[in-house]
């Protein structure tokens, strides 16, 4: 039968990975290759790349470092930051990545979506979505690493980028991010039940319940996380893990 | 050497990435003269059916495969979107296949049970054995591999289905009629379960 994927999802910052809480105070975490042949190791299901200041300091992605890491390890991978053209995604898929995530520039311009899902198929377009609680308790999205409010409304977008031909939403958290306090359950729900798309979830993971909560209550197809597969014990060493197979089996089968 | 055809339908990246690895010899091209001189081929794929169809049309490609794979009998491995074009239609698109596989490629389509099930087919799933093979040789249950796809293959012969998968219902996810050999799922992205088939390709079909 088809298993749930666990992604560790790994924030890139130059060369180097990093993890942050709350989209702040990056902490560095490790060597990219180093981490990717772990994990690879490890025959972990997916892995996701996001470049988290790609979008911001306007330039393109680092395509060397991604062919690198794509030459090392030989499972499903994603990678996300300053995409902005087809020749981007182009270059991204021709070095053995399968996957584009968009996140600002799908808000800038939603008919790239369309485009894109157009010329490389709707299972290579992956629409990230980082989204914050407002004040008075609304989501909200937001861009450029989690910096810039849109004033849109997340699951309204959502529906949007499923028409425009997105395969897959990734859901992130801004408020649970590197908390490992639990998903935004209500959040993952919300897109979940608007869409027919996988929507995978990310943002406040800290424990394999937390995984199956996603799943069974947030209706999420996948589940992603940052700091469970990076830190270790109550003062967050690193450390990089993943769950054994009969791990993962009895999480989802609970 | 082995070819991975390259006709602008994605994916070759990553199986040249594997093939390296594993200490093959391989290149990805679209040259008629360098794909003549292959041992074995392989035909990648991610994308529509008609788009892979017109490419290979268009690069003049179909004529010279079908000599080398039925002709000279050398043996071809088609990965995802490539083993659909080795049957005869799809229902993905209007154009024929290479016909070389006597099966169809329908969506999927669930009964009222299943109607939950996402498509497309994404992720970790496991494969039974329909037949002996060197391809799965040695293989075991706990092996898995990945899958993206939204429609599947529908052989007519019961002999050319190498194994099967079950996603809402059991479809064909690997087939094998003499040295030409189809896979649903992805092995360039499947782990050591992927490697070792690749490994079975290059050594031992």
């Amino acid at each position: 039968m088809l298993t749930t994927r666990m992604i560790p999802c790994l924030l890139l910052r130059n060369q180097g990975l990093v993890k942050t809480v709350k989209f702040k105070d990056p902490r560095y975490v490790g060597d990219p290759i180093n981490a990717v042949r772990i994990f690879n190791a490890k025959e972990v299901d997916e892995l996701t790349f996001l470049d988290i200041t790609a979008t911001v300091e306007k330039r393109p992605p680092q395509f060397k470092l991604l062919s690198e890491i794509a030459g090392e390890c030989f499972m499903p991978l994603g990678y996300g930051g300053g995409i902005r053209t087809v020749e981007d995604i182009r270059e991204i898929l021709s070095v053995g990545m399968e996957k584009v995530i968009i996140n600002s520039y799908a808000v800038e311009n939603p008919a790239f979506i369309r485009q894109a899902a157009d010329l490389f198929g709707s299972q290579s377009v992956v629409v990230s979505m980082d989204v914050k609680r407002t004040f008075f308790g609304k989501y909200e999205l937001y861009t450029h690493g989690g910096k810039k409010p849109t004033g849109r409304d997340p699951v309204s977008f959502a529906v949007e980028m499923q028409q425009m031909g997105a395969g897959e939403l990734f859901l992130n958290s801004i408020d649970r991010d590197g908390t490992m306090q639990g998903y935004d359950i209500d959040l993952i729900k919300k897109v979940t039940e608007s869409v027919s798309i996988p929507v995978i979830a990310c943002g406040g993971a800290g424990g394999l319940d937390d995984f199956a909560d996603a799943v069974d209550k947030g209706g999420a197809s996948a589940v992603a996380a940052g700091s469970f597969f990076v830190f270790q014990g109550k003062h967050r060493a690193v450390l990089i893990s993943f769950p054994s197979p009969e791990e993962l089996q009895r999480t989802f089968e609970r | 050497m082995i070819v991975i055809i390259d006709y602008g339908m994605g994916n070759v990246g990553s199986i040249r990435n594997m093939l390296l690895w594993i200490g093959a010899k391989a290149c990805i091209s679209a040259d008629p003269e360098v794909i003549s001189q292959a041992d074995k081929l392989i035909l990648p794929g991610v994308g529509a059916f008609d788009n892979g169809m017109r490419n290979l049309n268009d690069l003049g490609l179909v004529t010279l495969l079908t000599e080398l794979v039925i002709g000279q009998k050398k043996p071809l491995l088609g990965i995802c979107l490539g083993m659909q074009l080795l049957g005869n239609r799809s229902e993905e698109g209007s154009l024929p296949g290479l016909g070389w596989i006597d099966a169809e490629t329908v969506r999927f389509r669930f009964d009222d049970e299943h109607a939950h099930l996402k498509i497309p087919h994404m992720g970790w799933n496991s494969v039974r054995l329909e037949k002996e093979s060197l391809l799965f040789r040695n293989s075991n249950a706990e092996e898995r591999f990945y899958f993206v796809h939204s429609y599947h293959m529908v052989c007519r012969e019961r002999g050319d289905i190498l194994t099967e998968t079950t996603y809402g219902f059991d479809f064909v996810s690997a087939v094998e009629r003499g040295s030409i050999l189809g896979v649903q799922f992805h092995p360039e992205k499947s782990h050591k379960f992927g490697m070792k088939l690749m490994q079975h390709f290059v050594e031992t079909v």
